[in-house]
């Protein structure tokens, strides 16, 4: 740990017991005023977090029936849901979605912001408000969009391919329908994960660039050896936003089953899935279940993720 | 039973009450019914219409708080809401005084056994909506009046001016039901108790999906998504010559074709057998008083006001076209007699009323019809969407039916 020396540096000499003593009122009081600030964080993030989630657990392990009402069940939803093929199906589904549209669209958003970065893209101002906007568009809306634009008959998209005789393509078929959707997000999110990264290359210091100069670096080399390595906590951070968002992925697949009901399944999306299990099976109980269990799914594909990065990091340091 | 004192005193102590409902403007009828009784102030609030209204109230119910005096509730819903106890019944008020006032089969469906559960609002016997001119030109000049005939004219109609005759929405569970209905099937029958009957791959079931399953195989019908910008666009531009729906059909049509107007007509449902005269319904809803009302009285007053008071009943049948099924408002030569434009200045309103006399009284649902539609979409939809063998599909739908009936606790028979 980086920090480890820090803490070295204030071991406690023989003096600081007397001086602690004499401003320990003053402390308190400062103490006092940091809970103080603290405070509504903790209130919401209790009564928004804490609280629902212990609730669903506990609901998790009841199991209710319209005849005979709830009964407790153990670990039964669980035992459940880890046999369910429309809820491992959802989770495989992601884990594509995962591995190839993420990838994708953080790749173009890294192009995107070094290419903005290296200050030769034209208007650039300008481009990165358009690339952002598609992120300052409510997803529901973005979805219906998209959905219009998909359209078979009407949609503009096919009226053209069938215009150049390339006959109609359908976007919402069951086999294309993930790709679909792959691009609807990618839209909305290219932008968002843009500025991250964009604002973590301003932050760059230039003797960096100064000493990538002198040793004779081009453009590219220098956004391959000094920018990408130096923003890499950022790109780190929108691929944990990416995990967490795809395998949450609720209103693309709601808003699409409407146009393409044969296409998305009521189980399409693990986070659909558990919707539709308690507001339309109602089955509360083994809806929170598959909620838990999803949200365990997502700590530990993060965590993982994570982990590899920081091995990756200590090998290259002490590489160097 | 309810005595005059105590629904005198109910009607006259100042009362708020709320009512949850999605028909629009239907302000205008409460405050007719404010108007009546001074005492009692009625809160409209509309949260969302079908699936989200009832996850609403149900939420309500389950937290023990929250949930309205009278809640609009569609007929095939009524059941779901029975099971939990949910809903008051309306005889101790004095509902049966006015059961004789509404088309039987709709009074049948708010009122299964001998209790009654809701109040009868708006109802959807079916019928057939078509082209007249693409009819014409593929030399069709009447309504087609056998299924028989109806398939032949398919093949007429998309041999002579490439349009579809109609389209089938591939998970419009509640026409397909409707059809199912107009042929006879009883595919769900509930006692009110812990006993379903599953039967949606019966014989008469099967006919239908046969049925449809030919036509659509030989592509003589699309199976476009129904209520979806695709399909609005199809019935304007004459992509489908016409479509199977509901008595609200005629009205809902006019305002999406507006294009299209005077080229459309009305008739019955295609028939079975040459000569009959049946038909099946697709939508309608009630009014249903909550259990956990604390004015029951003067909740039942505003229910049954709302869809029983002439001029009220009058108000939704014809400035929110609501299909009533009140009889002194179908027999009303005002709404009868009305000739639609967009229909050539055919009489609509009154064919319906003969159709809607011809509807099976006999019809039940099961008590968790969400779940039944939401499964009619995985399994027939899919199948429909994918030019499959319906039929086939409806064994699938059955299973899963009676999987669930039984994992839920309720004896199957």
């Amino acid at each position: 740990m980086s920090t480890a020396p820090a803490l070295d540096d204030e071991r406690p000499s023989a003096a600081a017991p007397r001086k602690k003593r004499r401003t320990s009122a003053n402390q308190r009081k400062l103490n006092r005023a940091a809970y103080l600030f603290i405070l509504p964080f903790f209130v919401i993030f209790t009564t928004m977090l804490v609280i629902p989630l212990v609730y669903a657990g506990y609901l998790s392990l009841f199991e209710s029936k319209l005849i005979g009402g709830e009964t407790f069940a153990w670990f039964a939803n669980y035992a459940r849901a880890v046999q369910d093929p429309d809820f491992l199906a959802g989770l495989g589904r992601m884990a594509l979605f995962l591995v190839i549209q993420v990838p994708i669209m953080l790749g173009l958003s890294l192009f995107l912001a070094l290419a903005l970065d290296s200050g030769r893209a034209r208007g650039s101002r300008s481009v990165r408000l358009l690339v952002f906007m598609p992120y300052a568009v409510p997803a529901v809306v973005a979805t219906l969009m998209w959905g219009y634009l998909y359209g078979p008959d009407f949609g503009p998209i096919a009226q053209i391919a069938r215009s150049v005789g390339f006959g109609t393509p359908d976007f919402l078929s069951p086999e294309n329908i993930l790709g679909s959707m792959m691009n609807i997000v990618s839209w909305e999110f290219i932008g968002y994960n843009m500025i991250i990264m964009y604002a973590a290359l301003r932050s760059i210091p230039s003797e960096l660039y100064e000493a990538a100069e002198i040793d004779g670096a081009g453009q590219i080399r220098t956004a391959w050896s000094v920018k990408i390595p130096a923003i890499r906590p950022a790109i780190l951070l929108t691929v944990i936003f990416s995990i967490i968002g795809t395998f949450q992925l609720f209103n693309e697949p709601s808003l699409l089953n409407a146009i393409a009901p044969d296409a998305i399944t009521n189980s399409f999306t693990p986070n659909y899935y558990a919707y539709n299990l308690a507001f339309i099976n109602q089955e509360l109980n083994y809806a929170a279940a598959i909620a838990f269990l999803l949200g365990i799914v997502i700590a530990i594909t993060s965590y993982v993720v994570q982990l590899n990065e920081q091995r990756r990091e200590r090998k290259e340091r002490s590489g160097a | 039973m309810i005595t005059d004192e105590q629904r005198e005193e109910a009607l006259n102590t100042p009362t708020e009450l709320t009512f949850w409902t999605w028909v629009p403007d239907i302000q205008n009828e409460v405050d007719l019914f404010e108007e009546a009784y001074p005492a009692i102030s009625v809160k409209v609030e509309n949260v969302g219409q079908g699936a989200e209204h009832y996850q609403k109230l149900r939420s309500a119910l389950e937290a023990g708080q929250g949930a309205p005096d009278v809640a609009q509730v569609e007929y095939q819903y009524i059941s779901s809401f029975v099971l939990t106890e949910a809903l008051l019944d309306l005889v101790p008020y004095g509902s049966d005084e006015i059961s004789g006032d509404y088309v039987e089969w709709a009074w049948n469906q708010v009122s299964p056994g001998d209790e009654t559960w809701a109040i009868p609002q708006d109802v959807g016997p079916m019928g057939n909506l078509y082209r007249e001119d693409i009819l014409a030109e593929a030399g069709i000049d009447e309504a087609p009046a056998t299924w028989d005939d109806y398939a032949a004219a398919a093949q007429s109609v998309k041999d002579e001016t490439g349009s579809y005759i109609s389209n089938l929405g591939a998970t419009q569970a509640g026409q397909m039901i409707g059809f199912m209905w107009q042929a006879g099937a009883k595919p769900f029958g509930y006692d009110g108790a812990e006993t379903v009957s599953i039967n949606v791959n019966g014989p008469e079931a099967k006919q239908v999906a046969d049925y449809w399953t030919g036509l659509i195989q030989d592509d003589l019908i699309s199976v476009d998504v129904d209520f979806q910008d695709e399909w609005y666009q199809g019935l304007a531009s004459g992509k489908y010559a016409g479509w199977l729906t509901a008595a609200w059909g005629p009205i809902f049509l006019q305002g999406t074709a507006e294009s299209t107007s005077g080229l459309w007509r009305a008739a019955p449902l295609p028939q079975w057998s040459a000569g009959e005269q049946v038909s099946g319904n697709w939508g309608g809803s009630s009014d249903a008083v909550l259990a956990t009302s604390e004015n029951p009285i003067a909740a039942y007053e505003l229910a049954k006001f709302i869809n029983h008071d002439e001029e009220s009943a009058f108000r939704l049948a014809t400035e929110q076209f609501l299909y009533p099924p009140q009889l002194s408002v179908l027999e009303d030569p005002e709404f009868s007699g009305q000739q639609l434009e967009f229909y050539g200045g055919q009489e609509v309103n009154a064919l319906f009323a003969e159709i809607s006399e011809t509807v099976d009284t006999d019809f039940e649902w099961l008590p968790f019809m969400d779940f039944v539609y939401s499964t009619y979409g995985e399994t027939i939809g899919t199948v429909i969407a994918e030019k499959g063998d319906i039929a086939a599909a409806l064994d699938e739908w059955q299973a899963e039916l009676v999987d669930y009936a039984e994992a839920q606790g309720f004896t199957v028979e």
